[in-house]
């Protein structure tokens, strides 16, 4: 793993304590203006952008149109004029950097496949080569099932499962977790970058950025259990998790408020936006709300009243953990 | 009168042993939900796409992840899943539930709500949204799911559900 030497502890203590933790350790000089304006208004910024006809007449979303969208969400978030300007404050030449997806929902709800290939356009025009970005999520079978394809050689994008290169054989640890980490995350990523879907979560109570680590572990299914807490936020605490993640950008184009992680469509709606944070507990947060307003809409009960709210998310955003945050006031939620 | 109670000592063992074979069919029939997916044009407009998969329930999380437990909880037994397509139109995902018990089926229906759904005759109950078919015949649950909406596909779900559902044949 490649390191940045001109990150120092000072600066990633200031950006604990603004929530940005995972922004700023592993990037060093060129994430700062980020972690300096997040810092200056101590405040996690959230980004949601949206684009009420992202699908036009048909039911998939539109290449061009979630292109702008994502441009618009990248552009507000880093205050840019460009959105190369924006990417350029994400990643630098030279960075090999994990795209991980989420796969699970087949291919009517896993990351967006036009959004995937948007990011992957504008990571290169940021100086990423091609053969340096690498689309991952647990299982190659499921990614293809989910529309992506396989791609493992050559000067291409990559695309694969954690199957194909398997885990760590040692266990990394913190609190309540012991797991093998993906070797994709391990060796072959500088960076990572999340794209969760906006789900409801039968156990976790929402699913977004936290809870799509669980795709980078080989034990997943030992940390369900109490409503996935504290292991959600435990899991996001291994080193290589917390310290290459820096974006999150969930695709919340099709969400669902009920019956998830799988795909109910009956529970769906289609939200045709776009969430962008570098503080995952922050979007989480935002996300759960968006979850919550669908259910009342729904005239569902709230996810505390059905005994799973998202406990994990104020875990994660404890003394203990410090991902980021999950106080309203501290979170600045602009639409686009 | 010793060859009269003979022969219908006789009809009486073979119609005992037909029973016993019938049983041990419909037995092994429900144990193999894979044999339940029709196999393509047993259903008109319907072609199966994919082979059958099936997940034992200690494996049942890499298919359907957190979701798993309330499965777990209702005594899920194995879950086994398959791709169609409807007229090269719609494509859609047919997974079939085995439980312990019909009332383990139930309990998984009955958590979901019934939100817009239109009932329909099929199984013990069942459900038909715009885009998926719900149903529990007996200990199994069946869930079908389209990936797009189109005006064909609830009429086509019942037609697949009852096909599905003929050969669950409890």
């Amino acid at each position: 793993m490649r390191r940045d030497e001109g990150t120092t502890r000072r600066d990633f203590l200031r950006t604990c304590i603004t929530g940005t933790a995972v922004l700023s350790v592993s990037s060093g000089g060129a994430l700062l203006d980020a972690a300096e304006q997040t810092s200056a208004l101590a405040k996690s910024k959230v980004v949601v952008a949206r684009d009420p006809v992202l699908r036009g007449a048909a039911s998939t979303v539109d290449s061009q149109r979630v292109l702008k969208l994502l441009d618009q969400a990248m552009q507000t978030l880093f205050g840019a004029d460009h959105p190369a300007e924006s990417w350029k404050k994400m990643v630098r030449p030279g960075e090999r950097v994990g795209l991980k997806v989420n796969a699970l929902g087949g291919r009517a709800f896993s990351s967006n496949l036009q959004l995937v290939e948007a990011i992957c356009e504008r990571l290169q025009e940021a100086g990423i080569k091609a053969r340096d970005i690498i689309i991952f999520d647990r299982d190659t079978e499921e990614l293809e099932r989910s529309g992506f394809h396989i791609s493992t050689e050559g000067n291409r994008i990559q695309c694969f499962g954690t199957d194909q290169l398997g885990y760590e054989d040692d266990l990394v640890t913190y609190g309540s977790v012991g797991s093998r980490l993906s070797k994709i995350l391990s060796r072959n990523c500088d960076v990572l970058i999340n794209l969760p879907v906006l789900k409801d979560h039968d156990g976790a109570g929402v699913s977004m950025a936290l809870k799509n680590m669980y795709g980078v572990i080989h034990n997943p299914n030992k940390y369900h259990p109490n409503g996935c807490n504290p292991y959600i936020a435990d899991v996001n605490m291994l080193p290589d998790i917390r310290t290459k993640m820096r974006l999150t950008i969930c695709d919340a184009t099709t969400a669902t408020y009920e019956g998830g992680p799988g795909y109910k469509p009956q529970y769906s709606w289609k939200n045709n936006a776009l969430i962008v944070s570098p503080d995952p507990v922050a979007l989480d947060y935002v996300g759960w709300q968006m979850i919550e307003r669908k259910r009342a809409e729904k005239g569902l009960k709230t996810l505390e009243a059905e005994k799973r709210a998202p406990l994990y998310i104020a875990t994660a955003a404890d003394a203990q953990h410090r991902l980021g945050t999950n106080d309203p006031k501290r979170i600045a939620v602009v639409e686009v | 009168m010793t060859g009269g109670r003979s022969t219908v000592r006789s009809i009486c063992s073979v119609a005992f042993c037909v029973a016993l074979l019938a049983s041990g069919a419909c037995s092994r029939r429900q144990q193999d939900p894979a044999a339940a997916f029709p196999a393509s044009n047993d259903v008109a407009g319907w072609t199966r796409t994919s082979n059958v998969r099936t997940f034992e329930a200690a494996d049942l999380w890499k298919y359907i992840d957190g979701e798993v437990e309330k499965y777990l909880k209702a005594g899920v037994q194995r879950g086994s899943t398959a791709d169609y397509k409807f007229q090269n139109k719609v494509e859609a995902v047919v997974d079939i539930y085995t439980m312990s018990n019909a009332d383990g089926a139930a309990q998984v229906f009955n958590s979901e709500p019934p939100g817009d759904a239109k009932p329909v005759q099929l199984g013990d109950a069942a459900r038909l949204f715009s885009q998926s078919l719900v149903f529990r015949k007996g200990r199994y649950l069946v869930r079908i799911v389209a990936y797009e909406e189109s005006p064909a596909a609830p009429q086509a779900f019942l037609a697949l559900g009852r096909g599905i559902g003929q050969q669950l044949g409890e």
